[in-house]
């Protein structure tokens, strides 16, 4: 029994937890519980406890139905909403019966990919800035909060109260907040949360998004990360800040450079950029993503990088002065809605690359990319980020580097599971449609 | 450091000794109720003889004999005679008792008896043997990591550690990830025990850390 485990026995017993739940994520990045009791908890240690993956999305098939949830005694937590009866969680690695790690559990799929950073002397950090919406419900019809109509009684600084609230629900789980505000759409909020490992960083998302959930629920209202549910505002997006740090130094961070990045950190750039295309589909994975991808919105549409460009695809925040350390790049077409686990192996996996083969970094994108002519970006050689689910499907499918990133299993799963999901939306009469056309023609 | 006191007026010269030695007493209305309620509530039991020496003895040995918990005696000199053959009391001291010497008695006897020494900060609590650690008597939900650092900590105030010590004296070994490791520790630790105590850690730049 490792130190960590027998604390956490320990724990369990002092404080009388009667349950623990053991948390991993499916293949789409929903979240999955399975509850156990104190007694189980040993056992659960050391071998695991069986639960049927046939019934999780991308897990098993019927004949291969049993898998192991192991938990890892790291990331035990109290969780802080529940304070009626004591409730603990712990994020788990899945493991075939053989006890093998399973290559349809994402959190096993970055691991692997993490471990390929360490082998080239490199550690993968990530903060995120998470954004989502308040809305009275969870109906098909989003009802804001703080605008007038459904709400207007409401006081604008009530939904402020809800995220002061969340912030201090995730704070006590750990996860330290470096600062949060009301978004430029109605009933949109922004929390960014302070760098930390990458695996620690991707179960942090998972706990935060149900945090987010949690809270929202205890007052009687519906929080959500769907990509961009209202049409004339922004979507909710994810801006990742990446770095790689190589033991104490950040890797990217060279001062006398002119861009003040190193070339390990033009390396990745170009890395990401190169293969932007290509890992869409899984940092951007639903239908109603790519309603979000579209100019005027703030959020990028070019593959392109810039340092202080809100339009690019890559940017390079401004490094605080003699703080090397902070030195990231931020990617900044992913949403609230992608698999953390997944997004991060394929983002990681694509700097990489561009570190391995020494891609060179293309120049800085000009002011706003939106203002060229399609002619003009054709000539300064910018390509778009795939325009539909479907478009993001095919560059991935042809990708060698996300097959590679993300294990045949997932690969395959994803994108058949993918391609319904765009079958079905395909049939779908939008309200556009009947509004335009069923009167006219 | 706790203990239950008895008799509840005790002379003043013991109470201001105790306070200062930093032991937080129970006072208790008998002995015997020591007896009946959970033992585990209190690692020893100070008893002062006072004026009524023989009775208490009785009742130390009695005490002793039912729970098992070490009596600290605070003695006068004239009840020196008396104490040879006391059974039950497992440390004496001869008032009035000297602070320093008090604190010392309590906490060896606190530790023969196999209760733990916790650990304090402030309001902060840490109980090296169950590993729970409580803010302002409400427990606080640290991980195993978190726990260790936090002690580390408590355990070492006023110094400053680099990040590689911290690294190699709390995680013991050369861990996967480094430095960095240690400032996204104390981040979670600062953001768990919330923004008034949060600058219990200070960040002394381009050195490291100092608790307190």
């Amino acid at each position: 029994m490792s130190r960590q485990a027998d604390y956490v026995l320990r724990t369990v017993q002092e404080r009388g937890i009667r349950f623990i739940r053991l948390w991993f994520t499916d293949v789409q990045g929903f979240l999955k519980s399975v509850s156990i009791s104190p007694q189980e908890l040993e056992t659960a240690f050391e071998e695991g406890m069986t639960f049927d993956g046939s019934s999780i999305d991308g897990y098993a098939r019927i004949q291969e139905a049993d898998m192991l949830a192991r938990p890892d005694p790291s990331t035990f937590q109290i969780l802080p909403w529940r304070r009626d009866e004591q409730v603990a969680r712990m994020f788990c690695d899945i493991l075939t019966p053989d006890g093998e790690p399973f290559a349809g559990d994402p959190r096993t799929v970055l691991k692997a990919n993490l471990q390929r950073a360490a082998d080239l002397g490199y550690t993968f950090y990530v903060a995120p800035e998470i954004e989502y919406f308040y809305f009275a419900d969870n109906g098909p019809e989003p009802k804001v909060l703080d605008r007038g109509g459904y709400f207007d009684l409401t006081p604008l600084d009530v939904a402020q109260e809800y995220r002061r609230k969340t912030i201090n629900a995730i704070e006590k789980m750990g996860i330290p907040v470096e600062h949060s505000h009301h978004e430029v759409a109605p009933s949109q909020h922004e929390i960014i949360v302070r760098y930390t490992d990458a695996l620690t960083m991707a179960d942090n998302i998972m706990s935060f998004r149900l945090a987010v959930k949690e809270v929202a629920l205890e007052h009687g209202i519906h929080a959500t990360f769907m990509p961009k549910p209202l049409e004339d505002h922004d979507g909710s997006g994810m801006h990742l800040h990446l770095s790689l740090f190589s033991g104490e130094e950040n890797a990217f961070g060279a001062p006398a450079s002119p861009t003040g990045l190193s070339e390990v950190g033009e390396r990745f750039a170009a890395g990401l950029l190169a293969h932007a295309a290509e890992v869409t589909a899984v940092t951007n994975q639903w239908v109603n993503s790519y309603k979000r991808l579209v100019a005027g919105f703030e959020a990028p549409v070019y593959i392109t990088w810039g340092r202080n460009n809100q339009s690019a695809l890559v940017r390079l925040p401004n490094a605080k002065r003699n703080k090397p350390a902070s030195v990231r790049l931020e990617y900044r077409s992913p949403d609230s809605a992608t698999n953390p686990y997944l997004a991060l192996s394929v983002l990681l996996a694509a700097g990489l690359e561009g570190i391995e083969h020494g891609y060179p970094l293309p120049p800085e994108a000009p002011g706003n990319v939106f203002d060229l002519s399609s002619r003009e970006r054709a000539e300064l050689g910018i390509d778009r980020l795939p325009e539909t689910l479907s478009q993001a499907l095919d560059a991935m499918e042809s990708s060698d580097l996300v097959r590679r990133a993300l294990g045949d299993h997932v690969f395959g799963w994803f994108l058949r599971n993918k391609r319904k999901e765009w079958e079905k939306y395909q049939h779908h009469v939008s309200r556009f449609e009947l509004e335009t056309y069923l009167p006219v023609l | 450091m706790e203990a239950a006191l008895f008799p509840k007026e005790c002379s003043e010269a013991l109470a201001s000794a105790l306070a200062m030695a930093g032991v937080v007493t129970i006072t208790v209305d008998s002995l015997e109720a020591v007896g009946i309620e959970s033992s585990a509530e209190w690692p020893l039991v100070v008893v002062e003889l006072g004026d009524e020496p023989m009775r208490r003895l009785r009742l130390i040995e009695a005490l002793s004999e039912g729970t098992g918990l070490p009596v600290l005696a605070v003695a006068e000199p004239a009840h020196i005679p008396l104490l040879d053959r006391a059974a039950g009391v497992s440390d004496l001291i001869i008032g009035p008792p000297d602070a320093l010497e008090l604190g010392l008695r309590v906490r060896r006897l606190a530790q023969i008896s196999g209760g733990s020494d916790v650990l304090r900060y402030d309001d902060l609590e840490l109980n090296p043997l169950t590993y729970q650690a409580a803010l302002g008597g409400q427990a606080l939900d640290l991980t195993y990591m978190e726990y260790e650092l936090l002690r580390f900590f408590v355990e070492h105030q006023g110094r400053v550690w680099t990040r590689e010590q911290l690294l190699s004296k709390v995680w013991g070994y050369d861990y996967y990830g480094g430095a960095r490791t240690v400032d996204v520790h104390v981040r979670r630790l600062r953001s768990k025990l919330g923004e008034e105590r949060a600058a219990w850690i200070t960040t002394v730049r381009s050195v490291g850390y100092r608790f307190g």
